[in-house]
């Protein structure tokens, strides 16, 4: 034995101790679902496409993106962004400008001609869209993506719907448009122009599709009656805006009342404004508070001179366009009364932006549907009550927004899909929401929101141009950046370093890390060091 | 000994950086170069002190030793010593025959590790091996207590060694006794929450870093566990430096102060954010730098997490303590001009 004085054993590594053993609870790597995931209506994974975004990946930023959502060029844009709502970056200063981000990306896109994955393997079944709007392109890019041959009829002259002849110009450029459809059309969907589907068995059968998705929009203008002399221009919402895409703009006049309190009144008085008309006077039977039209909304039609009438109803329109308004008083339950105080306004037309019904003829021969409130009803997996035929967008109900078409249209898709194959779609379990007191905000600098230039406000009264615009790549960057990717290892190796036994490996760039149980005490530290929630904690079984 | 063939150089001075999500707060960074990144997220670090060690969980003094040495191997190019006091990190580390020591490492008796280590530091020199560098590491008690003469020494001779303080306010390692850097109103072993005045007298105490300066060493810094990139960057600062250096850190103790072993990082950022433990560096006895307080915080947040101060909310009397901590931590903060402008790194 040759060893030192007084020294009887070789020197040993603490390793053989495996303190691992004292633990009451273990550590435990987990995802929780980001709260603007979980907001957002077409299922996109945010948290997910601006983790890529973040380290300046652009194209996997938009693929990520795009598995969800065919059209993010469109949603930066028209999406009223739920997600930012709930985004728990407004807890800390403001929310993430995850809208401007999503339009950075597809205009990114659109500029160096991304395209989508092709479908893996092909099904051999032929699956029947009704209708060009957001609902029927989305089904049609999540049915081509599962390997289905798709045809869309479309009883208009363009693919679109409502993104078309009802959004203006001015908040979705038509290039925009174009270029998203023409993607998907890329896929491989067919795409016939100028059909109307009357009866939808008998296309069904004529042309052999195993399944179809209907998602018709609400396109009827509702009326309210209002007593009109014979010369007096009256007007519906949907119709004018529809003109605007045709060859001849339409003739509203130089004082132009529109009647009604959601997005589609504001479109018109704001395209009267750009039509030349001196005044645009919008009037709604109830307060702002109450008003279904968004604060921005209101806020840009305020900004570009559009008055507006609140707590007044039109009582009748003679032959001179002189208008008879009554105003309003709320009562104790916040609902409109007649006060029986009347004042008249001029104007050259009246244009009433009072909601749209479905037009459901087409559905005339089908059993087993069931129809309620002029929408058709459909279960959780968006068939109707005839087997094989689906629904979905603003003839089911629900919320009437692009962003809920669009998931709509994914959601048929995945069952469409499964019920080609003959068997059930079930959508994997979700996580735990990732709310801010699962978070440890400590770690994240501060940095406000960025803020998208805006048009001057001459060109705004002018011209259709695009009111908004979006940001360049440094401050797109700066944005994606802002994201606490909440619930969700973005890597920051917090836990890897605030270990004080070691007991945490690190796997490499994209591999995140393990827990080293042999060493961990379960001291917990990495838990409440985790700036974004995505270790929970457990008892140990014993 | 395990070896880095090529470490990464890390720059000496603070770099301001530009907004990456969590800039340098998070331990590591993936939008960060390599090099900028903390020594902690290095996949090769040295774990100095490896795992396997008997200290309790949530341990702060493991986790700071590991923070300091980790980046002293990484400064030296793995050419370190350390000698140790007897303490908590000693007993933890080393029940014979084991070792957690990934490095040379020598222990002698609780009062003289400064002096151990500026023997050690001359034996280097004799031999030639001027690249070989010196740490001496102890406790408080070993420190501020019994081995304050040898460290005095060490300082007044600029022994070239840089000795680290972990802080945990008392003599842990044998059950929580008293030591001079044991805050006022705290309650140990030999100070408990009885009679008129429980708890930890409020006397003027030793504040051990002013004493050092007052030997105008070459270099003299505090830390926090709660703040490793301040951390790394002192020691990262202080290695680049011959003669003697002192830097003290602060370090909770789950056990002695009646807290939470999960929460061990957050009492030592709540204990800088209210201004009670000043961070802080001073080359040649002036202070060259301070670390600003980023969201301040009243001293109730600090000292409601710890059991040692439970008695202090526990009545009237209490609440005129508290307020004379907060005094404390008011001194500090107009003292060092904690809250002076905002050059925190994010
Ligand atoms: C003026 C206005 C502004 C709006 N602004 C926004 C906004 O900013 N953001 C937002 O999220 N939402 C907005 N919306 C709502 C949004 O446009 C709709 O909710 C969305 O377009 C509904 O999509 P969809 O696919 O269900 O129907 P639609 O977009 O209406 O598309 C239905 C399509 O089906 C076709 N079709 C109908 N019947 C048949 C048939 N029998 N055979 C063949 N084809 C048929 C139609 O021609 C149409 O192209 C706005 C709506 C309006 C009117
Ligand atoms: C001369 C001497 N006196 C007393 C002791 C007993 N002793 C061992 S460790 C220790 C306390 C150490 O306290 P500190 O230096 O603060 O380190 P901590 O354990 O708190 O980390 C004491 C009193 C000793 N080892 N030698
Ligand atoms: S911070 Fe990021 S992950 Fe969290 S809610 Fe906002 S966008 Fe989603
Ligand atoms: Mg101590």
């Amino acid at each position: 034995m040759d060893k030192p004085f007084a020294i009887t054993l070789d020197v040993g590594s603490s390793l053989a101790n495996r303190t691992g053993s004292w633990r009451t609870s273990r550590p435990l790597y987990v995802d929780r679902l980001p709260p603007c995931n979980h907001a957002c209506p077409a299922g996109e994974n945010i948290q997910q496409w601006l983790y890529h975004a973040e380290s300046g990946d652009y194209e996997a930023a938009w693929h990520a993106l795009v598995e969800n959502n065919p059209l993010p060029a469109i949603m930066g844009r028209v999406c009223y962004h739920p997600c930012e709502g709930a985004c728990n970056r407004g807890r800390l200063d403001e929310a993430v400008g995850i809208n401007s981000v999503e339009r950075f990306l597809g205009d990114e896109a659109l500029k160096r001609g991304w395209q989508f994955k092709r479908p893996a393997a092909l099904s051999g079944k032929r699956v029947l869209v009704v209708g060009a709007g957001p609902s029927g392109l989305s089904a049609a890019y999540h049915l081509r993506r599962l390997g289905h041959a798709v045809k869309i009829v479309e009883a208009g002259p363009l693919a679109g719907g409502m993104m078309r002849f009802g959004i203006p110009k001015y908040r979705l450029p038509r290039d925009v448009l174009d270029g998203e459809v023409a993607r998907i059309l890329d896929m491989g969907v067919e795409l016939e122009l100028n059909r109307k589907v009357t009866d939808i068995r008998q296309t069904m059968r004529d042309e052999g599709f195993a399944a179809a998705f209907l998602a018709v929009g609400a396109h009827i203008a509702k009326r309210a009656y209002i007593p009109a002399g014979e010369a007096a221009r009256m007007l519906d919402a949907v119709a004018v805006l529809r003109d605007m895409e045709g060859a001849d703009q339409p003739m509203l006049g130089r004082r132009v009342v529109v009647y009604g309190g959601g997005n589609t009144a504001l479109d018109v008085a704001r395209t009267a404004k750009r039509l030349g008309a001196t005044e645009a006077i919008i009037v709604y039977r109830r307060t702002r508070e109450k008003m279904p039209a968004h604060d921005f909304e209101v806020e840009e039609a305020l900004q570009e001179g559009v008055l507006i009438k609140w707590l007044s109803t039109i009582k009748n329109m003679a032959d001179e366009g002189t208008l008879t308004v009554e105003k309003m008083a709320l009562d104790d339950k916040g609902f409109p009364q007649p006060t029986g105080e009347f004042e008249t306004l001029e104007a050259d037309s009246l244009v009433l932006a009072l909601g749209q019904d479905v037009d459901l003829s087409l559905l005339d021969n089908v059993p087993g549907l069931v129809i309620k409130d002029g929408v058709v009803q459909v279960g959780p997996d968006m068939m109707t009550g005839f087997p094989g035929l689906f629904a979905g967008g603003d003839m089911v109900p629900s919320e009437r927004t692009v962003t809920v078409a669009v998931g709509h249209g994914k959601k048929a898709a995945r069952h469409i899909d499964a019920w080609l194959r003959g068997t059930k779609y079930a959508p994997p379990p979700k996580h735990e929401i990732a709310t801010y007191d699962h978070l440890n905000a400590w770690y994240y600098a501060d940095a406000p929101k960025t803020v998208r230039p805006v048009l001057d406000l001459v060109r705004r009264q002018s011209t259709f141009d695009e009111v908004v615009s979006g940001l360049d790549e440094t401050n797109a960057l700066f944005e994606a950046r802002r994201c606490l990717s909440c619930g969700n290892c973005f890597e920051c190796d917090n836990c890897y370093g605030v270990c004080p036994d070691n007991a945490v490996i690190k796997l490499g760039p994209g591999k995140r890390f393990e827990f080293n149980y042999d060493y961990c005490k379960g001291c917990g530290i990495c838990v409440s060091e985790c700036p974004c929630g995505a270790i929970t904690m457990v008892p140990e079984t014993i | 000994m395990s070896t880095h063939d090529t470490p990464t150089e890390r720059p000496t001075q603070r770099q301001p950086v530009k907004f990456y999500q969590t800039g340098t707060f998070t331990v590591g960074n993936r939008l960060l170069p390599e090099n900028v990144r903390s020594v902690q997220a290095d996949m090769r670090r040295t774990n100095s002190l490896n795992s396997g060690h008997r200290a309790c969980q949530g341990c702060g003094e493991a986790l700071g030793a590991r923070y300091a040495i980790d980046a002293a191997m990484q400064a030296t190019r793995n050419q370190l010593i350390a000698v140790n006091a007897t303490g908590c990190l000693e007993v933890f580390s080393t029940p014979y025959p084991e070792t957690s020591w990934q490095i040379p490492w020598i222990h002698s008796l609780f009062g003289n590790a400064a002096a151990v280590a500026s023997g050690v530091a001359a034996a280097m020199r004799v031999k030639g091996h001027s690249d070989v560098r010196v740490v001496a590491q102890g406790g408080d008690g070993g420190t501020t207590d019994i081995g304050f003469g040898c460290l005095s020494g060490m300082f007044e001779r600029n022994d070239d060694v840089l000795y680290l303080c972990y802080d945990n306010e008392a003599y842990m390692n044998t059950g929580v006794q008293r030591s001079s850097a044991t805050p006022p109103g705290a309650r140990t072993a030999t100070t408990p929450a009885v009679g008129r005045q429980p708890g930890n007298e409020f006397g003027t105490g030793k504040n051990v870093p002013a004493i050092a300066m007052a030997h105008r060493i070459p270099y003299v810094a505090t830390a926090s566990v709660a703040n490793l990139r301040d951390l790394e960057q002192k020691v990262t600062t202080a290695m680049a430096i011959r003669g003697a250096r002192y830097i003290h850190i602060h370090v909770p103790c789950p056990l002695g102060w009646g807290s939470a072993p999960a929460d061990t990082i957050r009492i030592a950022r709540l204990a800088v954010e209210s201004g009670l433990f000043p961070l802080y560096e001073a080359h040649d006895g002036q202070v060259t730098a301070r670390t600003p307080i980023r969201r301040r915080v009243p001293v109730d947040d600090y000292l409601k997490l710890q059991k040692r101060f439970a008695h202090l909310f526990a009545n009237e009397a209490g609440k005129e303590r508290i307020a004379l901590v907060q005094a404390v931590a008011d001194r500090n903060i107009a003292e060092f001009g904690l809250l002076a402008g905002d050059d925190a790194h994010g």
